[in-house]
């Protein structure tokens, strides 16, 4: 397996979005934020969007409320001319701008105001990729006002913890799509027919379908949804056409994936799966990393020696040993779960993220996490099983 | 206890623990219905199985009793629903092919949540003859797979979303019964966390929400523990770096001469790696610590698993076994099991 150059990504100014995915909890926030640090030091004007993250490293990143716009990161060594701003995605605030910047202010409020629209808004399975990918698509157009130049030249987006890996390249598609459905246009259609006709309408072209929609869901219930797409009629080509233009945009040369896993089964199978999807559609995948790996910088003490010797000895060199071979023997047990990801044809570049005893929480960690990225170990070989 | 709910953070390994949890609940003798809502399949994952049909498929025999698993998938739970309801036979087809079965599973506020608890609750009436009313259940116990943390509260809460829109009629009547058992003695939900910040974060916060709706919360399984090493002292001296490193290094050194092992490392980085090692470990404990303190803060019974060796390249059956034993005792009695004080 290759080792991934990270620094050649992000001296690249060709390189303009880097979009980290991966299953839940294998890190990806703490690795976007690591990359995002990095290419800052390394001169890039720099913003990291992150969808969730933990308390203290959005602290770490002066991120003291969800207020959905980049501020600028303080601490950073800006010496080579480079900066970082960080934000946290606010789903809901950013469908409502959506929604302000296509439509009249009392249709706004109208769909604002419908219970519809709240749920879509903040609850619809893949609307938090939808904006996600909204936001970038915003920050992507950004200009300084001073230059007229595009105030982000690198912007690094961590992904929404998707039940699939899945989900976020078919979210904006799918949310798309359902706005285009045939029953959203049969629901909204008699809408222009004005007043009760709708339900004769309604009635004739279904065949009394709405009655049992009527009866299972509630009358008023069909009302709502009535006017809730009959308020965004008029945005429907707007949602399509902003998917499809995402779509264009991650699949471009300017964007690059990195695949976020951990040295778990799950997780592993999550990451190729990924891999193999990100291929499929042709997306630009730079490279796999592997966050939270067991290592020992006294690999040659195994762990059934380290065992032994604890077994002749006393405490404390007794659990001292213990430790070691703990940690060797789930070092070893990793390497085989990641052997599994040089099954990967044609292979995929990598790089791996020791694990830390403590969570990282500062600056400080992330660019200690971001070195270890940068150093591209290859992913350790498998040992025979033991 | 007859419906057990299990969330946690994503990656905390709540499908394990349901699957484990379903096993020590069948060795008795029950028949025991582990269920998924979410899609992923990841029962039959963790059962080595491909993936189910929408139907109950036995997964294993555990002690005197069963487990059994379904997938619950929400569309299919509608045409069901709707069937069983309303004969619709072609008018069904007809509303999937307008899309009306995917716009009422995903965006009808709290409908689908309804759709798929619901479907959880006729397996608790289930009657062991198929047939309505009272006889002997065909479920002794039922255990949820639910969504994560970050969406449990709205996903159990089905009256919240829906009471706006659905104030009367079968979904309202429904949801309505299925909140009855949801918040009656016989549910009980459980949070899986690991002893890391997020996690334990998560675990609060659901604690919370799920308290203000009224759900019955069971226990805090605390999954992937790694017990200490070292005693009290030696860990605060490690953790300090001021541990002897004369002393323990020869005592290191020496223990290895004696087990015959060479390493073709210098004796000096030898020591000073595995000392900065123990450094690392005490740090950590410290840290999972200071989590734990936060999960006794909620009061809630506490339960640990292992990390079992290999646990990084999948779980296989023995592996559910061995946390199936280490979940019979507290879980049933609802004892706290705190492994060990803080200090």
């Amino acid at each position: 397996m290759t080792e991934l150059a990270i620094d050649g990504l992000l001296d690249d100014r060709d390189c303009r979005v880097i979009v980290c995915c991966g299953s839940g909890g294998v890190g990806k926030t703490t690795t976007a934020a690591a990359v995002a640090l990095r290419a800052a030091e390394r001169g890039r004007r720099t913003v990291v969007l992150t969808i969730d993250p933990a308390r203290r490293l959005a602290q770490a990143l002066g991120l003291s409320e969800l207020d959905n716009t980049p501020r600028l990161v303080a601490g950073l060594d800006t010496s080579a001319g480079g900066s970082l701003a960080a934000m946290m995605l606010d789903m809901k605030r950013t469908f409502d701008e959506v929604v302000e910047a296509h439509s009249t202010p009392e249709k706004a409020q109208a769909i604002f105001d419908n219970p519809f629209y709240q749920s879509l808004s903040s609850s619809f399975a893949g609307t938090q990729e939808y904006m996600a990918m909204e936001k970038l698509g915003q920050l992507r157009v950004q200009t300084d006002p001073a230059t007229g130049k595009p105030l982000w030249d690198l912007i690094v987006v961590d992904t929404p913890p998707s039940r699939s890996a899945l989900d976020f390249l078919d979210a904006p598609q799918r949310l798309g799509s359902f706005l285009d459905s045939r029953f959203l246009r049969l629901l909204s259609a008699p809408a222009k027919v004005g007043g009760r006709a709708y339900v004769k309408v309604l009635s004739a072209v279904t065949g009394g379908l709405n009655g049992i929609m009527n009866r299972v869901l509630g009358a008023q219930m069909l009302t709502d949804v009535q006017s809730f797409v009959s308020a965004l009629d008029s945005m429907f080509g707007g949602f399509r056409q902003r998917a499809d233009q995402t779509y264009a945009m991650l699949a471009g040369p300017q964007t690059a994936f990195l695949v976020v896993a951990a040295p778990e089964a799950d997780a592993v199978r999550e990451a190729t799966y990924f891999v193999e999807r990100l291929r499929a559609e042709n997306m630009p995948l730079a490279g796999l990393v592997v966050n939270r790996v067991t290592a020992s910088t006294i690999d040659r003490l195994s762990a059934v020696e380290a065992a032994r010797a604890a077994a002749a000895a006393d405490s404390p060199a007794r659990e001292i040993l213990q430790i070691h071979a703990r940690r060797m023997y789930r070092r070893d047990s990793e390497a085989r779960v990641m052997a599994r990801l040089s099954r990967l044809h044609p292979p995929v570049p990598a790089a791996v993220i020791a694990a830390r005893p403590i969570d990282v929480t500062d600056l400080d960690g992330l660019r200690s996490v971001a070195a270890d990225l940068a150093r591209a170990e290859p992913l350790p070989s498998a040992p025979a099983v033991a | 206890m007859r419906l057990h709910v299990v969330t946690g953070k994503g990656g905390t390994g709540k499908t394990t623990v349901a699957a484990a949890l379903a096993l020590t609940l069948a060795r008795d003798g029950a028949r025991v219905l582990l269920t998924e809502v979410e899609g992923r399949q990841g029962i039959a994952q963790v059962f080595g199985r491909p993936p189910f049909p929408y139907a109950e498929t036995e997964l294993a025999q555990s002690g005197r009793g069963s487990v059994h698993g379904l997938a619950i998938d929400p569309k299919a739970a509608l045409l069901e629903y709707l069937e069983v309801f309303y004969r619709l036979g072609r008018a069904g087809r007809t509303l999937e092919r307008l899309g009306a079965i995917d716009f009422a599973t995903t965006i009808a506020p709290g409908l689908r949540d309804v759709l798929l608890t619901g479907k959880v609750y006729d397996a608790l009436r289930q009657r062991a003859d198929g047939r309505r009313g009272d006889g002997s259940p065909a479920w002794d116990a039922v255990v949820l797979d639910a969504p994560p943390t970050g969406r449990i509260g709205r996903f159990l809460n089905v009256n919240g979303d829906l009471a706006g829109l659905a104030r009367l009629g079968p979904i309202h009547s429904q949801a309505e019964s299925v909140m009855a058992v949801l918040t009656s003695p016989a549910t009980a939900v459980h949070v899986v966390t690991l002893l890391e910040d997020m996690p334990v974060q998560e675990t609060c916060d659901a604690v919370a929400d799920l308290g203000a709706i009224g759900l019955p919360l069971g226990t805090i399984v605390v999954n992937q523990v790694r017990p200490p090493l070292l005693n009290e002292a030696d860990l605060a001296a490690a953790g300090a770096g001021t541990l002897d490193s004369r002393a323990v290094g020869d005592a290191l050194l020496g223990a290895l001469a004696q087990a015959g092992v060479t390493v073709t490392v210098p004796a000096d980085t030898l020591v000073t790696a595995l000392i900065e090692q123990a450094g690392e470990h005490a740090r950590r404990v410290d840290a999972e610590d200071v989590q734990r303190n936060r999960l006794v803060e909620l009061g809630l019974a506490i339960v640990d698993l292992p990390q079992l060796a290999g646990v990084a390249e999948g779980m296989d059956h023995a592996a559910l076994n061995e946390l199936a034993d280490r979940l019979s005792q507290p879980v049933n009695s609802r004892v706290p099991a705190v492994s060990r004080p803080a200090r």
